[in-house]
């Protein structure tokens, strides 16, 4: 049997950060390699390094970086060393890479159909109206429907999904034999995520590429990739066959990650479902509009403003103590129905009634929610005492001097070292930042807690801490929880009802047992077709 | 301690321009706060039989046309021209920020009236209406004060709504309205102490340009009237005799020059601090 040499290896790569608090060591020691027509997966929590290795295969590191040691090698040749004109070459011709973000690599000034025929009048020295041609017959390959038309619409014209496509068009269109995948889907929804996967895969087969696809999502992994790197803290963990890391992984941080898959999270033991209990939140045929500003046009023609209906005649109820899941894509309105239930969105049409509410006053008492994004949710100029302290003096919820000891309490319930309360979120982790947010809701001692896709922008792992600690917060305080989320496996993890949301409307309802297992509607299956899952009896060993 | 805790975060963490910012302005506050006592003239009194003066051991900086100590009128005129710095910011700070933190904040009819009256004062020249409202007011250092006030919280406003009009829709703000905190509270502990980063920064620009221009309008006669040393009167009172004699002019141009260039320096680190929070 010959050996087929390696289309791309990376030998004993070290990459370090110059930065103001010294060099930081981003990637260190890695060695890997890629097979000629293999699909590799580089898998990782964030700030795993996994890609500053995946910038470094295309030499696109940032200016501040250096690499200590190790070489790139492309059909030995050394990347990393490659003249200028070499380089450029290697660039789109034998390798390309996407982004996580279409709308930030795209050109927002120019016309997609351009963007796709650049690389061909560089590289092949088509003309302008051969590469205009070419361009639009690879936006077909990608499945764009009307492609000429597509062509010269700008990147703000086009769905996320419909970016991606361009993206990848761009990135195949000298037909480089290898193809650097750096988080692909992360930014789209699950079923739009699903056809994208599904175009890499139809691609991969029509021209023998090879694909290189880094991703924290270690289900998209394993279902795209013949072998998986595992990265963590700058350096491989573990690396094989995909079947292999699943079924018989060597390292605890392996195992760890495949456990903390919320798809392979327990399911919740059943609970005594008690449906008589009194409702505690129940909304009634709840409407929320959002209005465009009124043009001029609008206005000489005394036209009604326009509008967009993000929450259509909802009706859901929560019992006291229970637990709701709102799943749904993006733009489907479940997160303006969270907001109008706290009051930041003003309803339309239709009632919010919460057990104990009589004025708008009350209701910081009674409701309170925790915030999507880490990053975005903490004052960046406030300790976390000061933040967590503000409930307690804003409202006066007790005596100033009993205030340490409840700051204390909120900290041990989040489960977070009480010394961190002298920090500001910038020297905190996301998941801790998380925490904070929570113990926020907390000082108030609501009733019911709204989580806005709490765990969404976290790493597997700190994920299934934070649903965890939902799940204990639950228990011991008697909280009612209402769970917005995209990810249907977290709300079966955590929900005993929950909503599916579409266009503004409840599509379907019921307990999380029967509207996951048996779905009545197309559009319940297609989300739950969607999610990419780890099959583990692939077991041979 | 507290000294030695901000001391070793100078030596460690401060960037460069801000250290060299501060130690320049520092060497003019200085200078102004002790010109009474380090100053061996009175700086308007007229000798005129030593007029002219190239600097000696006598006059260390020489004399103008009328006999005057260039070095007391200069450590003289640093009280004038800081004073006209802080003077001249402060207001249109307050007043900017005020305006911007409201309008952004509450938008609606309020944000479209605020909005309108600074596109209006903003569509008159910025110079020529400086110019204009210290003529109606009389020459001098008021007026001129008074006209910025008047003219330039526009800049802050902008900056301030920019920054508030984000800031309202970021989450910790909503976080704030879901623990039912009051607007008032949201606005100044939530909002405003990160949207003023930008216009605390453009501060130390704006004390350049107040300087600057106040200068420029003491050259014109419009500024601090003679015999009052201010440093752009003394360039000016110079101009006839730069042939014969350089230093009138040439060294409240060095203070000036100094003076801004510390204070653009200071801008300069500060904003390299705040981007390294964000």
């Amino acid at each position: 049997m010959t050996v087929t040499p390696p289309l791309l290896s990376v030998e004993n790569l070290s990459v370090a950060f110059d930065t103001l608090q010294g060099q930081v060591q981003a990637v260190d020691q890695v060695s890997f390699s890629v097979n000629p027509g293999e699909a590799l997966g580089i898998v990782g929590e964030s700030g795993s390094g996994k890609s500053v290795v995946c910038r470094a295969m295309l030499q696109l590191l940032a200016a501040n970086a250096r690499v200590t040691s190790g070489r790139i090698l492309h059909n030995g040749r050394d990347v990393l060393t490659m003249p200028a004109d070499e380089l450029s070459r290697y660039r789109g011709e034998k390798a390309a890479m996407i982004f996580q973000n279409p709308s930030t690599h795209l050109d927002p000034i120019m016309k997609v159909g351009d963007q796709v025929a650049e690389g061909l009048i560089a590289h092949r020295g088509m003309t302008r109206p051969e590469a205009a041609q070419k361009a639009i017959e690879l936006l077909e390959t990608m499945q764009i429907a009307d492609p000429a038309r597509r062509a010269g619409a700008y990147p703000h014209e086009l769905s996320g999904g419909m970016r991606q496509r361009v993206m990848i068009a761009a990135a195949l269109a000298c037909e480089p034999g290898l193809l650097i995948a750096d988080e692909p889907t992360t930014a789209l929804d699950v079923t739009v995520q699903a056809q994208i996967l599904a175009l890499i895969r139809q691609i991969r087969q029509d021209r023998n590429l090879t694909l290189v696809l880094v991703s924290h999502d270690l289900g998209v992994i394993s279902e795209m990739c013949d072998r998986i790197v595992v990265m963590k803290d700058s350096r491989v963990v573990e690396q094989g066959p995909t079947a292999q890391i699943l079924c018989d992984p060597q390292q605890d941080y392996t195992r760890n990650l495949i456990r903390a898959q919320p798809s392979l999270l327990p399911p919740p033991a059943p609970k005594p479902r008690t449906p008589d209990a009194e409702p505690m939140v129940s909304v009634t045929d709840l409407s929320v509009r959002f209005y465009y500003p009124r043009s001029l046009q609008d206005w000489l023609t005394r036209s009604p403003r326009g509008a967009v209906q993000a929450v259509d005649k909802v009706s859901i109820s929560v019992r006291k103590g229970g637990s709701l899941g709102i799943v749904g894509e993006s733009g489907s309105g479940k997160s303006t129905l969270a907001r109008a239930i706290v009051g930041l969105a003003t309803p339309e049409a239709g009632t919010i009634q919460i057990a104990g509410v009589k004025s708008a006053k009350d209701r910081p008492r009674f409701v309170q929610m925790a915030f999507q994004d880490p990053f975005l949710s903490l004052n960046p100029a406030y300790t976390l005492e000061q933040t967590l302290a503000e409930p307690f003096i804003a409202h006066g919820l007790c005596a100033p001097s009993e205030i340490p000891a409840r700051l204390k309490a909120l900290m041990s319930q989040v489960e977070l070292p009480v010394a961190l309360l002298k920090r500001r979120p910038g020297q905190l982790s996301g998941g801790q930042r998380q925490r904070v947010g929570i113990a926020r809701a907390l000082a108030m001692s609501p009733h019911v807690l709204i989580a806005d896709e709490v765990t969404s922008a976290l790493d597997v792992s700190i994920q299934a801490q934070i649903l965890g600690l939902f799940k204990d917060l639950q228990r011991d305080l008697g909280l009612t929880l209402m769970l917005i989320s995209h990810d249907l496996a977290v709300v079966r993890y955590l929900c005993e009802d929950v909503a599916v949301m579409r266009h503004g409307k409840v599509v379907e309802y019921g307990a999380t047992s029967d509207v996951l297992d048996h779905p009545q509607t197309d559009y319940t299956r297609a989300l739950l077709a969607a999610v990419p899952k780890i099959s583990l009896p692939l077991t041979r060993t | 301690m507290r000294v030695v805790a901000v001391f070793e975060w100078f030596r460690r963490a401060a960037p460069a321009s801000l250290v060299v910012g501060l130690a320049l302005t520092l060497v003019w506050v200085v200078a102004a706060a002790l010109a009474p006592w380090i100053s061996s003239y009175d700086p308007i009194a007229i000798d005129a039989a030593n007029a002219l003066q190239p600097p000696s051991a006598l006059h260390l900086l020489g004399t103008d046309s009328i006999g005057r100590d260039l070095l007391s009128r200069i450590l003289f005129g640093a009280r004038v021209d800081l004073l006209m710095a802080v003077a001249g910011v402060v207001g249109p700070f307050i007043i900017g920020t005020t305006i911007g933190l409201a309008a952004g904040f509450y938008g609606r009819w309020l944000d479209t009236l605020l909005m309108r009256i600074l596109d209006v004062t903003i569509s008159f020249p910025y110079f020529v209406l400086v110019i204009t409202i210290v003529a109606i007011l009389g020459p001098g250092l008021k007026s001129y004060i008074i006209s910025l006030t008047v003219v330039n919280w526009v800049t802050y406003a902008r900056l301030v709504r920019s920054e508030t009009l984000v800031l309202a829709n970021a989450d910790f703000v909503s976080a704030a309205r879901v623990l039912g905190l009051s607007n008032g509270r949201i606005m100044l502990r939530h909002i405003l102490p990160n949207a003023i980063v930008s216009a605390s920064v453009f501060v130390m620009t704006d004390a350049v340009l107040t300087i600057v221009l106040g200068s420029s309008l003491g050259f014109l006669g419009l500024g601090v009237q003679p015999p009052t040393p201010e440093w752009g009167v003394m360039i000016a009172e110079g101009r006839t005799y730069l042939a014969t004699a350089w230093w009138i002019s040439m060294f409240p141009g060095i203070a000036l020059c100094t003076l801004a260039f510390g204070l653009s320096l200071i801008a300069d680190g500060l904003a390299q601090i705040l981007d390294q929070d964000a």
